[in-house]
């Protein structure tokens, strides 16, 4: 419970800090920290997403700031996505997961310091 | 057009993403929304958050049916993010943004690595152990 407090904490503030979605931090953190497996850890994080996404964006549309056009735009396409994702998700290894996810981490490591 | 389709696919992208990885495909959403359609930083990154919900709304609900989310964890870790969300501004206002940004950079390379030792250091078929 603590534990998770915490995670979800250090998630919130890189998130603010940064620019980049919760679910980047709480992924690896509740695999190393929370010694999850990856799909429990994925799937959770997704769920936890979901949670913050509902309270960010009602305090942006609060300000004004969403465009709703350009949201549908991408969004609903990323619905289609996720089914997608989620499927392929079932069919893989944890292993290849991990080291699938390791990938986007260095990319995104990557692109953040160059 | 092109410029809808090519977000449209994208978008589609980000949602695999999402799905597979369970991260909100904002990583692929705001850049998107910036460079494709044109957004400010602030518009896009608020619109990302909308795009976000129904992604984050339907791969959770489909990992529900798989049987993977403890929706309790999911709720304290969600709950405790708000919180470290307003926290963060906070601190984001009185710290450079580019330091900021390649300590961030550095700390996913390093956990980076963490996931793929640990991945590697373990047998690759349970049955071994």
């Amino acid at each position: 419970m603590l534990r998770l407090v915490l995670i979800g904490l250090l998630a919130g503030l890189f998130s603010a800090l940064f620019g980049v979605g919760g679910g980047i931090v709480v992924v690896p953190l509740l695999l190393l920290v929370a010694h999850y497996a990856e799909r429990p850890a994925m799937a959770t994080s997704l769920a936890a997403v979901l949670v913050i996404s509902v309270a960010g964006a009602a305090t942006y549309a609060f300000h004004g700031e969403v465009k709703p056009g350009a949201a549908a735009i991408v969004g609903i396409p990323a619905m289609a996505g996720a089914v997608a994702g989620t499927t392929l998700q079932q069919r893989l290894a944890n292993r290849t997961l991990s080291l699938a996810f390791a990938a986007l981490l260095t990319a995104l490591g990557v692109r953040l310091l160059v | 057009m092109w410029a809808i389709l090519a977000a449209a696919l994208l978008g589609a992208g980000a949602g695999v993403l999402a799905g597979l990885f369970g991260v909100g495909g904002g990583i692929l959403f705001v850049p998107t929304l910036t460079l494709v359609l044109g957004l400010s930083q602030l518009h896009a990154e608020a619109t990302s958050l909308l795009a976000i919900l129904p992604t984050a709304g339907i791969g959770a609900w489909r990992q529900q049916r798989y049987g993977n989310v403890r929706w309790r964890s999911a709720l304290i870790l969600g709950i405790a993010a708000i919180a470290g969300v307003e926290a963060g501004v906070q601190i984001a206002e009185q710290l450079p943004q580019d330091v900021l940004r390649r300590l961030f950079g550095v700390l996913m390379l390093i956990v980076a690595a963490q996931v793929a030792f640990r991945t590697l250091r373990k047998p690759a078929y349970p049955s071994e152990s």
